[in-house]
């Protein structure tokens, strides 16, 4: 079968290809892939003033945000965005065969490797021209997060936030609690906690990704960036050693963890951290968007994950970063650089950050005045840190951490002590996914 | 019954009686002739469309699925279609954690919805079938869940769960640290805690289906084993109940398409995380989403086809023979 995806978007088909078509759409359907999703895009972007964007921003504050951003490029560059916002959850399951179909000419992604996926597939455009003039905004370590595996650049980062340990000042206070700075006087601070009759560390993992925030806070502070690269990336081993360390220092704190986390939600176990029935949470600073009062807000804080390994300290940071990314064929390329050119200044990011505090601009130069004290201390943990990661499921093939990961996550949660047979189950499903391709 | 008709034709028109070719012949144009051009082409727009769909939605994508089993492909580019022979099944039957307990509960699944909601349904019917009073609105209230959609049931049943907030948790007092019951999340309870919500739907289901049998019973039937002297018990377990023969040929059937399609309950409830695994959700989350594992999700489609058709066809077998007979 030589059938290229653009196959099925020529325009004027011959009959042959009509037919090859027609043929590849039933073996698609066969294959359960909800097709109809593919006619995404707008069919009327040849025109020069209109470039063609498809959202995942179907959420108010971030779609309320991000239409700003275009109203101000429209005054800029008289340009206007065409905005395609689907489901937030809808338009990453339908990713592939999204960009296969006739996708918008921009669209909504994340850094790291499910970006560099798609660059590798041929479904983006390189955009080395744009970064051209918007290169000095940023620092080196969104440099290295916007590029593909062929050293190209593939995408322009708007926005992020870190993954540390949230608090409340008041009860730290209260209690006489000092941030811990490493791994026994995290585990001190739990238990001392226990004892005054809070949660220590507030947990739901009904959802099943949040614990792979864990995995991946207790792994770079144990074993280093490097290794969680590598073992990201398939190549190092699920057996070794050093990620039967990870799960022995999870074990060791997991019996302060909120317990029914299976069944909670993260928005639930928040409710404990606003309601000060929790000591601590881990979690991304979207957290924040839980604190609906003003005064509860001011009260939230956070430190990094302490350090567990000397030589590593706390130089990694999670920093999951979101931007966009241009489709393989772009009907308007001259309006798509300059639209990426625009979104990749500062203003464009002061822009979408009035309207959503619990993020931080991915470039160095944004005013960071307006900040609050929370995007301060967040915006300074990732210039200072000396590697950002993305996350699990964004470090890693899709496949194997959606299929693989998190069913075994929630396994070991369930029953930690039997981490051995896990583990090697783990390796032998990560050798057949990652073999495939 | 059809098989009987086509190996008769054949033979007949091999060996056709000496002098009765020519009479065939001209039937045939006969009845070409009988059918005018409109005709034709409705009947053939009438056959043909269908058919095109059947062809191309059933029979087309069933084999496309089972071709995909044997390869790996991303979903990306047709291009990228691996042979891979039976490696794809060889993982799930060794390497994959959760096919055999997702195995396991689709079958737990079946089992319960014929111990419990089924027995429970057929006893509601009958009770209604009585003409007491507020019949319809009893009728009516057993029936809703069937009404609501899966994905709705899942959802409030969710709320009713939720460890912290739920209804069940916070009557119990079983939603503070050390006292939680995880009527989600615990692998040992998830099951239970779900197959509660769908016998609650299918009891309705079962309840209507029966119902409609015992309103098609014959009420002289009724009559003549009372006037024999028979208890209510004896009627309905002599007399009733075989008459609701056609009416249990349903319910089993449907029963059987319940157990193996369960999906949306469980993917609202907690998506299939440990203890409630289904091989619809195994396959929806290989092949649907950024994982497009397509062969091996198809993989999967392939052994719940062939449950599927393990369980259908010798029973549809058995029902026609016994009709023939009959």
């Amino acid at each position: 079968m030589r059938l290229s995806p653009s196959g099925l978007s020529v325009p004027g088909p011959s009959r042959r290809s009509l037919l090859r078509g027609a043929g590849g759409a039933a073996l698609l359907a066969g294959a359960g892939i909800p097709l109809l999703s593919a006619c995404g895009g707008s069919g009327s972007s040849s025109d020069p003033k209109t470039v063609t964007l498809g959202s995942n921003a179907s959420d108010a504050v971030p779609k309320k945000a991000f239409a700003e951003i275009y109203a101000a490029f429209k005054k800029q560059s008289g340009i206007t965005v065409d905005v395609n916002t689907k489901d937030h959850n809808t338009f990453q399951e339908q990713i592939n065969s999204y960009l296969q179909g006739t996708p918008d000419d921009v669209f909504n992604w994340f850094a790291g490797y499910r970006m560099q996926f798609f660059a590798a597939k041929k479904l983006a455009t390189p955009i080395d021209d744009v970064w051209a003039k918007i290169g000095d905004n940023f620092p080196d370590a969104m440099k290295k997060l916007a590029k593909g595996e062929d050293g190209k650049y593939y995408f322009v980062p708007l926005y992020t936030y870190p993954w540390a340990l949230f608090y409340r000042k008041s009860v730290f206070q209260q209690h006489g609690y000092k941030v811990p700075a490493t791994w026994d006087e995290l585990v001190a601070l739990c238990k001392q906690m226990k004892k005054d009759g809070l949660v220590p560390i507030a947990f739901g993992d009904k959802d099943a990704w949040p614990a792979m925030g864990t995995f991946d806070q207790i792994n770079f502070r144990l074993n280093g960036y490097d290794f969680h690269v590598e073992l990201m990336g398939g190549k190092a081993s699920w057996t070794d050693a050093k990620v039967k360390a990870v799960f022995d220092h999870w074990s060791e704190i997991l019996p302060y963890h909120q317990d029914g986390f299976m069944g909670r939600t993260w928005q639930d176990a928040a409710q404990t951290l606003v309601s000060k029935k929790a000591g601590m949470y881990l979690l991304g600073s979207f957290v924040a968007q839980q604190f609906t009062s003003k005064a509860d807000l001011d009260d939230l804080d956070f430190f990094a994950f302490p350090e567990i390994n000397s030589a590593y300290g706390q130089d990694t940071v999670e920093a999951p970063t979101d931007g966009f990314m241009v489709s393989k064929a772009p009907k308007n390329k001259a309006g798509v650089t300059k639209l990426l050119e625009y979104l990749g200044t500062p203003e464009a990011e002061a822009i979408y950050l009035k309207a959503d505090s619990s993020v931080v601009a991915a470039s160095s130069k944004a005013d960071t005045s307006s900040y609050t004290p929370l995007q301060k201390k967040a915006y300074e943990m990732i210039s200072g840190a000396k590697n950002l990661t993305q996350f699990m499921d964004r470090d890693s093939r899709p496949d194997f951490t959606s299929t693989v990961m998190q069913p075994a996550l929630q396994k070991f949660l369930q029953n930690p002590k039997g981490v051995d047979s896990l583990l090697s189950s783990i390796e032998r499903q990560k050798k057949t996914i990652f073999a495939s391709s | 019954m059809t098989t009987d008709t086509t190996t008769k034709t054949p033979e007949a028109a091999a060996v056709p009686p000496p002098g009765a070719a020519s009479r065939t012949a001209r039937a045939r144009q006969g009845h070409r002739r009988l059918l005018t051009r409109r005709d034709r082409f409705t009947l053939a727009l009438m056959a043909g469309v269908p058919t095109v769909l059947h062809v191309a939605l059933v029979w087309v994508t069933a084999l496309a699925s089972i071709a995909l089993a044997f390869t790996s492909w991303d979903g990306i580019g047709f291009s990228s279609i691996k042979w891979v022979g039976l490696d794809n099944f060889q993982q799930l039957f060794n390497d994959n954690p959760q096919f055999w307990p997702a195995v396991q509960h689709n079958i737990i699944w079946f089992v319960v919805l014929i111990l419990i909601p089924t027995p429970l349904g057929l006893f509601l019917a009958v009770q209604l079938d009585k003409k007491i009073r507020f019949s319809r609105v009893y009728q009516t209230a057993f029936f809703l869940p069937v009404v609501m959609s899966l994905a709705v049931t899942g959802f409030v049943w969710q709320l009713i769960y939720n460890p912290d907030t739920g209804l069940i948790n916070s009557l119990i007092g079983a939603n503070k640290p050390g006292h939680y019951i995880d009527w989600i999340g615990d692998p040992h309870l998830n099951l239970w805690a779900v197959l509660v919500a769908a016998s609650w739907r299918h009891t309705g289901y079962m309840m209507i289906l029966y119902l409609a049998g015992l309103k098609g019973v014959d009420p002289s039937l009724r009559e003549a084993s009372s006037l024999d002297g028979a208890n209510e018990w004896q009627t309905f377990k002599n007399v009733i109940f075989p008459t609701l023969r056609p009416t249990n040929t349903v319910v089993l059937v449907v029963t059987i398409i319940e157990a193996l399609r369960a999906f949306d309950l469980v993917f609202v409830f907690n998506k299939g995380a440990q203890g409630t695994e289904l091989l619809s959700i195994l396959i929806t989350n290989n092949i649907i989403g950024e994982s497009s594992r397509i062969g091996y999700g198809s993989a999967i489609a392939v052994v719940l086809l062939v449950i599927s058709l393990a369980v259908i066809i010798p029973y549809l077998v058995a029902t026609f023979r016994k009709e023939r007979r009959a």
